[in-house]
């Protein structure tokens, strides 16, 4: 089946089979492996992109899905060199270890400083329940996500 | 994990979607419990039909003293919705328990009460709050209660080619105290149990309660003999205890790794009398 779909503002059409994953179709079509698989089963979050602005476990949902939407992924969030302030923030309070759950922390980090612009560190914890780090960092992972917030106050 | 092959649409209207229902296809809602079980191969449709373009399926329309969701409106949207936060805070408050966040942006009302999920959080709700259901297929259009549209595990009314079109709850009357409580299941974000309680007050006594549990059984239930131990009560410490202690009363539990039978139980009675105190105190 025959989709077209932005991704990071590039337009990409491609033909694929109606089974195909969106995070196969991002990694193994369009080529942008930032977006990493996990459990594969929705629930490690480690997949996790931006379908129409809403934060998504991109292991459950089809490739067909994302027909005529539009995709952010972790590649499309720094601009010309410069880290998006949610990459700064997890870099300066080591917001990680191995790195692998990442991208899709930083996923949903972005929603939720969408909706929280000052988030209570409830509101943190309870938006990140769907993403798991194995290296045990959530502390710093919730640091990252404050420090973020309190640099966009500024 | 490769789901087996099938053919996909994806229209636009109603209409489109129950003549492709009718010819046998398998609707897709939020797919937030069909495509991993597609990709286990649990389920193993040949044909979908993708209801994420229908407009007229998603919308919360306040109208008279009742609240119309349709079924394609998402978790997030019921979350946060301010008609239902100030009138149906019961839903938006068990909406906001569900899964995690990237689930609640892609999770519908409609598919997750179809999919009938045993543990699912919404199906305690829809008890207390004595929902109704409005069900369509290609030849019909039939209204149900929750009561009678939960059957038993992943099963209810609905026959094939049907599906739901809406969900109708009530607009709480003033001085209404709500509350569900959950032990989730970390791994899953399901419910072990749920419990959703309404309650209102007239002259220093319980004068109305609602109570529905999910995870328990094999289907969602309203426990109604734990309401009509707390009505008339003053709703003391002593009245909530009493109360709480018959919600699992003559219910042949669910047990599974994460909780037994009588655990899940005692789990059940111990969050009833929490939502049940926190309800009143809610209630004025």
């Amino acid at each position: 089946m025959k989709i077209t779909c932005t991704i990071n503002g590039k337009t990409y059409s491609n033909d694929v089979e109606t089974r195909l994953l969106l995070i196969h179709y991002l990694r193994e079509v369009a080529q942008l492996t930032g977006s990493h698989v996990g459990c594969e089963t929705s629930l490690c979050g480690a997949c996790t992109v931006e379908v129409n602005g809403k934060a998504v476990k991109s292991c459950t949902m089809f490739a067909v899905q994302a027909d005529g939407a539009k995709i952010t992924t972790i590649e499309g969030l720094a601009s010309n060199g410069t880290l998006h302030p949610l990459q700064e923030a997890f870099w300066n309070e080591h917001g990680l270890q191995c790195g692998f759950c990442t991208p899709g922390m930083i996923m949903a980090s972005k929603q939720i400083l969408e909706r929280y612009p000052n988030p209570t560190e409830d509101e943190i914890r309870h938006g990140l329940a769907g993403n798991v780090c194995r290296c045990t960092g959530y502390q710093h992972i919730v640091n990252a996500l404050k420090a973020a917030a309190a640099g966009a106050r500024k | 994990m490769v789901p087996q092959k099938f053919e996909y649409a994806a229209p636009d209207s109603l209409k489109s979607v129950l003549q492709l229902l009718d010819a046998g296809a398998k609707p897709l809602a939020g797919g937030m419990s069909l495509i991993p079980m597609m990709k286990l191969r649990l389920a193993a449709p040949e044909q979908l039909v993708d209801l994420q373009k229908v407009k007229e399926l998603s919308y919360i329309r306040e109208s008279g003293n009742a609240i119309h969701i349709g079924a394609m409106t998402t978790h997030y949207e019921v979350e946060t919705f301010p008609v239902l936060l100030r009138k149906c805070p019961l839903l938006a408050e068990t909406a906001a328990e569900i899964g995690d966040l990237q689930v609640r942006n892609r999770g519908t009302i409609g598919g997750s009460v179809a999919h009938a999920d045993p543990s699912a959080d919404y199906p305690a709700a829809l008890q207390a709050l004595e929902a109704k259901l409005v069900l369509i297929g290609a030849q019909k259009e039939r209204t149900v209660s929750a009561a009678e549209f939960f059957v038993d595990a992943f099963t209810t009314v609905l026959e094939p080619g049907e599906i739901v079109r809406e969900v109708i709850v009530p607009a709480e009357e003033l001085g209404t105290g709500t509350r569900y409580e959950k032990v989730v299941q970390p791994a899953s974000g399901f419910a072990i149990v749920g419990v959703a309680v309404r309650v209102r007050r007239s002259a220093g006594k319980i004068s109305f309660v609602r109570v529905g549990i999910t995870g328990l059984s094999n289907h969602s239930y309203r426990a109604t003999s734990a309401e009509a131990t707390l009505a008339g009560t003053t709703g003391a410490a002593a009245d909530v205890q009493n109360a709480a202690a018959l919600v699992a009363e003559g219910i042949d539990a669910n047990s599974d790794l994460h909780a037994s039978a009588n655990y899940r139980k005692h789990l059940a009675s111990v969050h009833a009398a929490r939502a049940i105190t926190t309800a009143i105190s809610r209630a004025s």
